[in-house]
Parts: C-alpha cells; sequence; structure tokens
C-alpha cells in the first residue's frame, strides 16, 4: 500500500535506530501525545528498540481514555432507551461506565449500532425516520472535521430525527495541563500528527517557546515515529526547542481550512472535564447555540444520572506521563483488558491496554531509565 | 488516536450536494467524504480518516523525504557489505515489494 | 513524584468500578477469544467434565468397539446468510468436515438441524440448502439425518444452522492441541483474514467493495496429503473465530510450551490489508474458514510445506515460525521492523476502530 508499506521498511527503521543512538549522549524522556502513536509504538515494538536511555511515556491522546463518566453514563441512559438507534465508533462500545458498557446495554435490547464514518447516521436516519438517531460524537480535533459535517448536513436536510453527544477534547490545553505540573517528567513531546493535519501547528509554536520544549509533529507509522524521536532528541542534545514537523507528507504550518471553518460554524470551545485528568478550561468543543436542537443532551431529559465514583486507580498519573502503566499496583492483576479498572486499560491505545495487550508485562522493561529520569525530574 | 490511512481517489461524485468520492486502500475501495480537500483529484493521494479525507498526501514532500530515509537505509546496506565482502560492487536495493 | 499520601483526589480523579463477572451473555462470548474461553472453563467443563472434554480440541476422538472415531458439532449463526464466496449452508458443512479433519479423520457423515426464523423466505432456504448438497458432495460425505424448527420472527436471524459430524481416522498416531514440542515448525496453509474481512464488508454502517471472498473450504484432502507426507503431525487447528492468535495461543497453552513467529512470513492478500487497515483490524485476529495451522516436528516440516503446496488449499502454505521452550504458554512476534511483541488472546470482539 503506497505511502504506508515505505513507513514499515525494516531497513530505514534500523538506520533511524543506529542514528538515535549515535546522536543520544543523555537520557531523555519523550511522550508521544496521540494513541494512535501508543498503538504504533507498542504494535511495532519501538520502544523496545530504542536505546533504553530514552523513555516514552505515552499522553493523553486517547478520546476514549479521556471521556467522562457521567457522558459515558448518559450514552448509556440515552441508548438503552426504545426509540434511540445509537451509533457510535467502535471504540466506545468496551469503555465502562459506572454500572456497564454500551455492549452490555446492547445485549439487553438496546440498538447500539458501530459506524465507521458518522455520515451513516443520515442514512440511518432516513431509513428510520419513526426513530431517533443519536451518535456519540468523540474525538479530537481530527474527528471533529466529520462529526461537524454531520451536525451541519442534518441541518441542511431538516432532518427531525438525528442528534450528537458530544464530547470533544483538544490536543493543546492538554499539553499544558501536562507541562504545567509540578511532577512533569516529560522534556519533547511528538506531536499529533493528524491532529495537526487538521489544525496546523501554530498553536504548538507558542507552546514550545513558552515552555522550551521541542515539539516534533510526528506520522503514525513506524518510520516516521523513529524520525520523529531522531529530530526531538537531536533538538535536545542541542539544547534548541522549537516546532518541526516530521509529518510533512500530511501537515502544513496553517493545516485545513476548509476543515475548519466547518467546525467553527459548528462547535465552539468550551471547558471539559478529562477522565483521570479533572476539568481543564477551553479545552473542548461543544454545539454553536444555532445548532442545539441537534444536541441529544438537551433532546433527552435523562434525569440526574448517579455517577459513582469508587476506587482510585492510577489512570490520571499515567494519562500525565508521571507514572506508567507498571507503576500500577493492579496493572495485570486485578486490572487487565477483561476486567478494567481505570480509564486507561480499556481502549486498545490507552496506555495500559496497550502495555498489557503487547506484553510488556511480560519482558524485561525500562525501570532503569524510569528511575533515572525520574531522579533527574 | 486519529487511525487515518492513504487512499487513492478513483471517483467522484458530487451529485449529492457533498462532495464524495471513492478512495482505493491495496485493493479495496470506500465511499470517502471530500469535502474538506477540495483541491483533490483522480488519481491523487488522501489521508482518510473515520469515512473522510483529512488531508491531501503531497506526493513531493513524500518523496523528498522518503528518498533522504532510501539513502540512510542503502547506507545501512553499504556498511554492512564493506563489513562483509571488503570491496566491490553494492547492489542498489530494489523497489519494496508491496 | 507526588507522595500517594499527600495526593488530594481531584474531581474526576478517580476510575469506575471494575466490570461485574457479567451477569449476562454478551456477544464477546461468541466472539472465540478470552471470553469464550471463560464461558468454557467455568460453565460447561465444570458440568460435564470427563478426560475426553477436557482436551478441549474441536472435535473428540473416541474408541469405540476397536474403531477410532471423531465426532463433532459446530453451531453457525452468520450474517448476511449469503456473502461473497460462500453462504451459511457451506460454511455449516465445510466447517464441521474440518473440525473432523483436524484430528486426521477422514470424514463420513453428517447430521444438520435447522433452526429458521419465521418470515424467511423459502427460496433463501432453498438456495442454502442447494449450496450444502454441492459442499456435501464435495467434501465426499453424506448428510444422514436432520432436524427442522421454526421460530418467531425476531427470535432467530433468519436462518441457525447446528450440524454434527462423524469421521474414521484410519492413521494410528494423534494430533491434539496438547502436543506442540519445543523445536517444532509453525506451519500456516495459506493467506489470513478472508472469510471475517469478507463479513464484514457486508456489514450495514461499514460497508466496502473490493474482490474478498470467503475462503470456505474442506480441508480434509489437504490433511491427508500432510499425512502422507509424515506422520510427525503434532496439533492441526483450523483458526475460525479469533484467528491465527487465538489458535496460536490455545495451542501454547495446552501444550505449555512457548511460541515465536514472524509476521513478515504471514501472507494476506492486499485487499483483506486494506480492509483492516482502514478499519484498524488486525488480520491475526480475524476469522478464517479455509485454513489450518500446522505444528510438525522439524525434521517433516519441509516435507509437509511441500505437499501442501501442490494442494489447491495449500498454494500460500509457508512456515511461519517455530515452537520453543522459552516464555511458556506465551506466543512472542517479530514485528515488520525486527521488534517484538506479544501476541495476546483476543479479548471479545475485535471492533473496528477510528482512534
Amino acid at each position: 500500500m503506497k505511502y504506508l508499506d515505505e513507513y514499515r521498511d525494516a531497513r530505514v527503521a534500523q538506520e533511524l535506530l543506529e542514528q538515535i543512538r549515535g546522536v543520544q549522549k543523555r537520557p531523555w524522556v519523550l511522550m508521544e501525545v496521540c494513541g494512535g502513536q501508543t498503538h504504533s509504538i507498542v504494535k511495532f515494538g519501538i520502544d523496545d528498540l530504542l536505546p533504553g536511555e530514552i523513555e516514552l511515556v505515552h499522553g493523553p491522546g486517547c478520546p476514549v481514555c479521556v471521556t467522562p463518566l457521567e457522558l459515558i453514563d448518559k450514552a448509556h441512559a440515552i441508548a438503552s432507551r426504545p426509540e434511540v438507534i445509537f451509533c457510535s465508533f467502535g471504540d466506545m462500545l468496551r469503555v465502562p461506565g459506572s454500572k456497564c458498557d454500551l455492549l452490555t446495554v446492547k445485549s439487553r435490547g438496546a440498538d447500539v449500532r458501530v459506524v465507521y464514518s458518522p455520515l451513516e447516521c443520515l442514512k440511518i436516519a432516513r431509513k428510520h425516520p419513526d426513530r431517533q438517531v443519536v451518535f456519540f460524537a468523540i474525538g479530537f480535533e481530527t474527528t471533529a472535521p466529520a462529526n461537524a459535517m454531520l451536525v451541519w448536513r442534518a441541518k441542511q436536510d431538516g432532518l427531525q430525527n438525528v442528534s450528537v453527544l458530544v464530547s470533544h477534547v483538544l490536543v493543546p490545553p492538554a499539553l499544558e495541563a501536562i507541562l504545567d505540573s509540578p511532577w512533569n517528567r516529560v522534556q519533547g513531546f511528538l506531536g499529533p500528527g493528524h491532529v495537526c493535519a487538521i489544525m496546523g501547528y501554530r498553536e504548538y509554536e507558542e507552546i514550545s517557546a513558552r515552555y522550551r520544549v521541542p515539539i516534533v509533529i510526528t506520522g503514525f507509522e513506524p518510520v516516521d515515529l523513529l524520525e520523529g524521536v531522531l529530530m526531538a532528541v537531536r533538538q535536545l542534545e542541542g539544547g534548541r526547542a522549537e516546532v518541526e514537523n516530521q509529518y510533512a507528507r500530511a501537515v502544513t504550518r496553517d493545516g485545513n481550512a476548509a476543515a475548519r471553518k466547518v467546525v467553527s460554524s459548528v462547535f465552539e470551545v468550551c471547558g471539559r472535564k478529562w477522565r483521570g485528568v479533572g476539568p481543564i478550561p477551553q479545552s473542548g468543543y461543544r454545539l454553536r447555540a444555532e445548532f442545539e436542537a441537534f444536541d441529544a443532551e438537551h433532546r433527552f431529559d435523562v434525569g440526574a444520572i448517579d455517577t459513582q465514583e469508587p476506587a482510585v486507580c492510577i489512570s490520571g498519573e499515567v494519562l500525565r506521563g508521571i507514572k506508567k502503566p507498571h507503576d500500577c499496583p493492579a496493572f495485570a492483576k486485578e486490572c487487565t483488558p477483561a476486567h478494567p479498572l481505570g480509564a486507561t486499560m480499556v481502549s486498545s491505545e490507552g496506555a495500559c491496554a496497550a502495555y498489557y495487550l503487547y506484553g510488556r508485562h511480560l519482558k524485561p522493561d525500562n525501570r532503569n531509565a524510569a528511575g533515572k529520569a525520574g531522579q533527574a525530574g | 488516536m486519529c487511525l487515518g490511512i492513504p487512499g487513492q481517489v478513483v471517483s467522484l461524485d458530487d451529485t449529492s450536494g457533498l462532495r464524495m468520492g471513492k478512495v482505493q486502500f491495496g485493493g479495496v475501495v470506500r465511499e470517502v467524504c471530500l469535502e474538506y480537500v477540495p483541491e483533490v483529484a483522480l488519481g491523487d493521494y488522501v489521508i482518510v480518516h473515520a469515512g473522510f479525507a483529512i488531508s491531501p498526501v503531497d506526493e513531493e514532500e513524500a518523496a523528498r523525504t522518503y528518498q533522504l530515509l532510501e539513502e540512510m537505509g542503502q547506507l545501512t546496506e553499504l556498511d554492512e557489505t564493506d563489513r562483509e565482502a571488503g570491496s566491490g560492487q553494492v547492489e542498489r536495493p530494489g523497489e519494496k515489494a508491496l | 513524584m507526588p507522595d500517594d499520601k499527600d495526593h488530594r483526589v481531584m474531581p474526576g480523579e478517580a476510575c469506575p468500578v471494575p466490570l461485574p463477572d457479567h451477569k449476562q451473555i454478551v456477544l464477546g462470548h461468541g466472539s472465540g477469544g478470552k471470553l469464550t474461553q471463560d464461558l468454557i472453563e467455568k460453565i460447561f467443563l465444570p458440568n460435564f467434565w470427563n478426560d475426553c472434554l477436557a482436551r478441549l480440541n474441536d472435535q473428540a476422538v473416541l474408541e469405540v468397539n476397536g474403531s477410532r472415531l471423531a465426532f463433532t458439532t459446530d453451531s453457525f449463526v452468520v450474517t448476511p446468510i449469503f456473502f461473497p464466496g460462500g453462504d451459511i449452508g457451506r460454511l455449516a458443512i465445510n466447517g464441521t468436515v474440518n473440525d473432523l479433519a483436524m484430528s486426521g479423520a477422514t470424514p463420513r457423515f453428517i447430521a444438520a438441524a435447522f433452526i429458521l426464523e419465521e418470515g424467511l423466505a423459502s427460496d433463501d432456504l432453498v438456495r442454502v440448502v442447494e449450496s450444502m448438497r454441492l459442499a456435501v458432495a464435495e467434501a465426499g460425505v453424506l448428510l444422514v439425518t436432520g432436524d427442522t424448527k421454526v421460530v418467531n420472527r425476531g427470535k432467530g436471524d433468519q436462518v441457525f444452522i447446528t450440524t454434527t459430524g462423524l469421521g474414521v481416522l484410519e492413521r494410528p498416531g494423534e494430533i491434539s492441541a496438547d502436543r506442540a514440542r519445543p523445536g517444532d515448525r509453525i506451519l500456516l496453509s495459506g493467506t489470513i483474514g478472508d472469510h471475517g474481512m469478507a463479513i464484514m464488508s457486508q456489514r450495514e454502517g461499514l460497508e466496502f467493495e473490493g474482490p474478498i471472498e470467503s475462503d470456505t473450504a474442506p480441508l480434509h484432502t489437504l490433511v491427508a496429503a500432510m499425512l502422507e507426507a509424515s506422520p510427525e503431525i503434532h496439533c492441526l487447528r483450523d483458526p475460525t473465530r479469533g484467528g491465527v492468535a487465538t489458535t496460536l495461543n490455545e495451542i501454547a497453552s495446552r501444550s505449555g510450551v512457548g511460541m515465536e513467529i514472524d509476521v513478515r512470513s504471514i501472507p494476506v492478500h492486499e485487499s483483506v490489508r486494506g480492509a483492516c487497515e482502514i478499519l484498524g483490524l488486525d488480520p491475526l485476529y480475524v476469522a478464517n474458514e479455509g485454513k489450518l495451522v500446522a505444528v510438525v516436528a522439524p525434521e517433516a516440516a519441509d516435507a509437509v510445506l511441500d505437499q501442501m503446496r501442490r494442494h489447491p488449499l495449500g498454494r500460500d502454505a509457508c512456515c511461519i515460525g517455530e515452537v520453543v521452550a522459552a516464555h511458556p504458554r506465551r506466543v512472542l512476534v517479530k514485528t515488520e521492523i525486527g521488534g517484538s511483541r506479544v501476541l495476546d488472546v483476543m479479548m471479545g470482539e475485535q471492533l473496528p476502530r477510528i482512534c
């Protein structure tokens, strides 16, 4: 597959590793922001191949992981209504709410359907005019244009039986929350490639300058990730702190204007609560007033949702890169993908699940490097 | 997040009021919304996420950076062959089989 | 580092209740992965315990008056009932023939029970049954008895078919999931993911076009050819739901051995790859219906592989790895770039993702 296979080339990957080894003199802690990048790192065994002195910490770029508990519970309540056809990306189906997940809700008779594109909801709505189609609109900036188009078209076409449950989150405020933490250990970032394909990377220049951290906008294939690490380490070794664009074949400084235009007509920025992290101001999207009619939270009065906040796990600290999954005493024991205790174990690209699925708990890990970097931080 | 896969635009369809098209990914074809890539033409490559093309693939940029990477890959082979044989011709690495 | 004692819990910084041990059956229980295993180990096995069942093979090998018989049953609930490359009827016959073949038995007799949903088009039933007739003939078996029930509209997905098969073991020797030994080679008969992705291509909300067809096929003649090449075949399994990953884990687990696989050696059709990439699925976990995994003694591997490649159903046969003594019950994969990861059993269903 063109523009995919080349970036999985073993020779090129080995050469990049060689270059990284050549450049790296001191230990460094890097964070890859995107869950998709985490997925790739673990799937291709990249952190295994990197020198032990370079520690990769997994960031909060997993919209599945950070969707607040109340919203998951609301989703379940809405999906349980007999008139509703609840549509969602596959990612959300196994995320546990206070009591159960969407798959369990489905097993109790709810009409829950997986879609690949939000536009499928329009087709379903037209096919079932007597039912209410509700779409779980989650994601970072990358998915906002797709979700926005659903709402835009629904309004254009005057569809009365479509609404969306919104849980959009933005990356830059999350990075700032991480960098503001007094316990932050992250020294450089692999920036979110597809988020920047939409948004461009001007926002990151400001963050890089203010906090004096290198941010390398990186793609998702092994060669991209290794090149991103190389560029970040070069900056760190050279005492530089700027934004570089590794993923130039898909990302430009100004991003995708056409997409942002539709997003800003449908959504506006608001504060959002991040599961495991807490509320972050100006960190999400909500529907603009003129699209309120399409807001599932208004259309369906699901009453007071009793959100149970029981035992504390360390998801929050993992999401902020302060701890690693294997630092958690429950990791791979009480907490596994089959019985997740926290958000980061549920999604296949949540840091804990990624670690577990690809077996990090079974292999000698980077504890030494983690220890060193922790002391240095 | 953000699973985005490169594919080639093989047909265009403006009939529904939205710019749609069919994009090919290694042998399968899927309907994709091209509203956000108005500049893209038949035969161009796009990155597709959740059924939407979010960006064209800048083929020049891809070629330029890939050439650099390829040269690096050749260097690795060069080193290995030199170490093994000590001298002589090095075969140019062939096209990667897909 | 924050001291846990002093760390104040922030609002939102909490975790959900762990999912209780399932009070209800969910779709994941049928997907062939960890949940299915749980169901078998916690509910079925304890209630029906005997030495034969405990081996948890896809078929039971029984001694009856000096003859060795292979006995198996399977249910087919696929939707849609007609899909590229096949239909539920063909799937049912081939599926049961294959379960018998995986013990090295010659399949002989099939029984078929139909549960039909009220409202099913008679033409559709005819189409399914005609397809079964052809599959039966192709496999060289006889369908000797059956049953039919009809359930109310909405209580059955058009048609469910349960097939039970009986075969005869004509060769001595034992093929079983617990017989893998360090040093054995792991062989795969061809491309993976075809069946699962053919079904996926028809799923509402996920559809795509392409030449992907189910690989449903009867494997008993391929197995016979392999056994002609060498009797040193220790394990045979057809990687159906849960895919090759689940099958390798099952064998590793039953045999108490480790495995090392090279992902680059595993053949995948370009279209299956493309479909998996866009939906975010891993071909190693996608169902196959016309492929087998064989664990064979190292000295026999070349001869067996050679025979496989001569057979129409084994043209793309290859060696994908080996059995090792290290890391028992774990399957390790060498990745495309030479890294390493553990290949775990699938949790529930593999779902398409956008993240």
